[in-house]
């Protein structure tokens, strides 16, 4: 028999991963026409003290009677007693979200799935390359890059959106540049009233100098971005295992159980949604795969 | 002055009718008796009583897309093989409540969630096949052994007995023998039977299997049963003709193909309807659903059955990451065949044919495997 003796023992069982704790919706704000931040607090006094995430990692939000979404974590983790979740409105939860407003109550499981590797990375140049609601993920990150500012070398963000108006957390950028974060920021079209850059995110390297030994890239958008970023990483000789890219799959469980966000070998939301380059790229590069 | 149960570990032979005492001693232990029985031209899994509830003489046929059921003029319980359905649906219910959310207050806002109260019933699975055995363990991996442990299944699971069949008649479509599953069941189970002509051999594997055992009338299996049942399972192995050689090198030979052009030719054949995952005993993708109750104030969270056929499957924001046939078949087969391997150091895949009988496209999956090996892109 080639199939199957029990190697492992049975996992705990003794909470159940599917129920969701409550949380308030305390604050709401626009980042962009379409996207806005919700503050959630948890509800529970003892979850809330308990609850901790890393940069990159997602929880899975739940309105009664519309389901269960999954939305990465975009406020620093050093502050957990409002928990920050930018969202783009374009489905049935994330539209009931909104609906319910300031001092609604929502579910929410998490945190899981993996995180930024900011610790394996400290003393490289960092490039964070994000289009449009790709941002929002690598915001944790920023945040504990600018804590610990000394520990990494350059830090350029590279960040697109369709237009000016697109931009997320505009009010941000003078504080991130303060604090030693060269901004980078195009739109793909605009008014005359844009002094900035015009172009797609993959354009931008044409404009630095990495240094191949030093470099690394966290990237997260629009599939194609990500795999022009990368392509542009690569290029520059970044190897593999130094980029990182965060994936937008299908979530539903959060624990690899329900089987939706398969790629390959990995379930996006526990062996991602961030993986190297070096992991992911063999699959990322087929089509539809 | 009934016998003392044999011990565990041991083979004992007893007549056929005596398979009914069991079945009444596991009755009387509050076990709910699960079995094969012909419904709708169809073996089906569903409650049975004793002995005559089985479907005696029944042989079925099967290539595919076709499935055909017959009488073969023995007196055998055991010679049909394995219907559309598989075990999978005791342990991991088609639908299931999660949890019911209750307004509180009058408020829409404020809801409190209640757990389930539907009681596990402890199912006493009788005729299960090695192959479908394996299937199990499959699934225990995942459901088990998993990131988290899957307290739905756990309870169902751990209160359930098994009874395994070993195969003597197999279908046009099994092909145990390749992943190394079958004929004979080796593990897994609580009591073995091996159907002789006139005797059932059983093999004792648990304390659970031998508390049934409880005022049996048997005999030890003598050298003589010993070498029948040999002698049936031989057989049985000589009758599988279909074969999946070196299923271990598909994790590579699939995935150093997933350009191939026969993904294209099958996909102009392959519906994207779901059987081959509706009927397979190792597929574990599910989805939620939240069903409100009139007059709004009750909505329960289901979960049921998914299929990655499904178009909304791979759904995301920006639309379908698998948009088309050839890119769900696609996931499909190297799921089963190939990335199943890293996630859990097996295949998804047990051999019972299932997937091939029940394909309306008639598609056999092992053709597809071969042509694309054949072919192979470097």
């Amino acid at each position: 028999m080639t199939v199957l003796t029990s190697t492992k023992p049975i996992t705990d069982c003794s909470s159940d991963a599917m129920l969701p704790n409550w949380a308030e919706i305390v604050k709401i704000e626009q980042e962009a026409p379409g996207v806005n931040t919700y503050w959630l607090t948890l509800t529970d006094p003892e979850v809330r003290k308990d609850y901790s995430f890393l940069p990159g990692q997602f929880n899975l939000l739940t309105i009664p009677g519309y389901g269960e979404a999954a939305i990465s974590i975009s406020s620093d983790p050093k502050d957990t007693e409002a928990i920050g979740h930018t969202i783009r409105l374009t489905g049935n939860v994330t539209k009931a979200i909104d609906r319910i407003g300031v001092g609604g109550k929502i579910g929410l499981r998490g945190p899981f799935g993996s995180a930024w590797p900011l610790e394996q990375l400290k003393g490289r140049d960092i490039y964070i390359a994000a289009g449009g609601i790709g941002l929002p993920p690598l915001r944790p990150a920023l945040y504990q890059i600018m804590e610990n500012r000394g520990d990494f070398g350059k830090v350029v963000v590279i960040y697109g959106a369709r237009t000016p108006e697109d931009l997320q957390f505009k009010d941000e950028y003078d504080s991130w540049e303060e604090k030693g974060i060269e901004m980078m920021v195009c739109v793909d079209s605009c008014g005359d009233d844009w002094t900035g850059l015009v172009g797609v995110v993959p354009m931008l390297f044409y404009s630095l100098r990495i240094d191949r030994k030093k470099g690394a890239l966290l990237t997260c958008g629009p599939e194609i971005m990500i795999h022009f970023a990368a392509y542009e990483a690569i290029a520059r000789r970044i190897p593999r295992d130094r980029i990182f890219v965060s994936l937008e799959k299908n979530m539903k469980c959060g624990f690899g159980s329900c089987g939706h966000c398969q790629l390959g070998p990995y379930f996006v939301c526990k062996d991602g949604p961030v993986f190297s380059y070096e992991q992911i790229g063999p699959y990322l590069e087929v089509e539809d795969f | 002055m009934p016998k003392k149960p044999p011990d565990i570990g041991a083979t004992i032979v007893i007549s056929k009718p005596e398979l009914d005492t069991i079945l009444k001693t596991l009755s009387s232990q509050e076990y709910q008796l699960e079995g094969p029985q012909v419904k709708d031209f169809t073996v089906i899994l569903g409650p049975i009583e004793k002995l005559a509830d089985l479907p005696k003489g029944v042989t079925s046929q099967e290539e595919p897309g076709k499935y055909t059921l017959s009488s073969n003029g023995k007196e055998n319980y055991f010679d049909v093989t394995s219907g559309p359905q598989s075990w999978k649906k005791y342990f991991f219910p088609p639908k299931s409540q999660l949890m019911v959310f209750q307004q509180e207050n009058g408020k829409s806002t404020d809801w409190v969630i209640k757990g389930t109260e539907d009681e596990t019933p402890s199912y006493a699975l009788i005729g299960v096949r090695p192959c479908d055995l394996a299937g199990i363990q499959i699934q225990d991996k995942i459901f088990l052994e998993g990131e988290r442990c899957d307290p739905i299944y756990r309870e169902r699971r751990e209160k359930a007995l098994i009874i395994a069949a070993n195969c003597s008649e197999p279908c046009e479509t099994c092909f145990c023998t390749s992943m190394g599953t079958g004929p004979k069941a080796e593990f897994g189970y609580d009591l073995a039977l091996t159907e002789l002509k006139d005797h059932f051999l059983i093999e004792i594997r648990s304390d659970k299997g031998q508390k049934a055992l409880v005022g049996l009338d048997y005999d030890s299996a003598t050298e003589n049963y010993l070498h029948e049942a040999k002698t049936v399972l031989d057989k049985a192995v000589e009758k599988i003709k279909l074969n999946l050689p070196d299923p271990e090198k598909l994790a590579v030979e699939l995935l150093d193909n997933l350009d191939h052009p026969q993904w294209d030719d099958v996909a102009a054949r392959c519906l994207s309807c779901g059987s081959c995952t509706q009927v397979c005993p190792t597929c574990f993708c599910w989805d939620t659903t939240d069903k409100t109750l009139l007059p709004g104030n009750t909505i329960i969270r289901e979960r049921s059955w998914d299929s990655c056929f499904n178009p909304d499957y791979s759904y995301v924001s920006h639309g379908n990451t698998r948009p088309n046939t050839r890119a769900r078949y696609r996931q499909w087969l190297t799921h089963k065949f190939a990335s199943w391997y890293e996630q859990n150091g097996t295949p998804g895949c047990v051999g019972c044919g299932r997937c091939i009988t029940w394909c309306p496209g008639e598609i056999n999956h092992l053709e597809e495997i071969a042509a694309i090996r054949e072919g192979e892109l470097s």
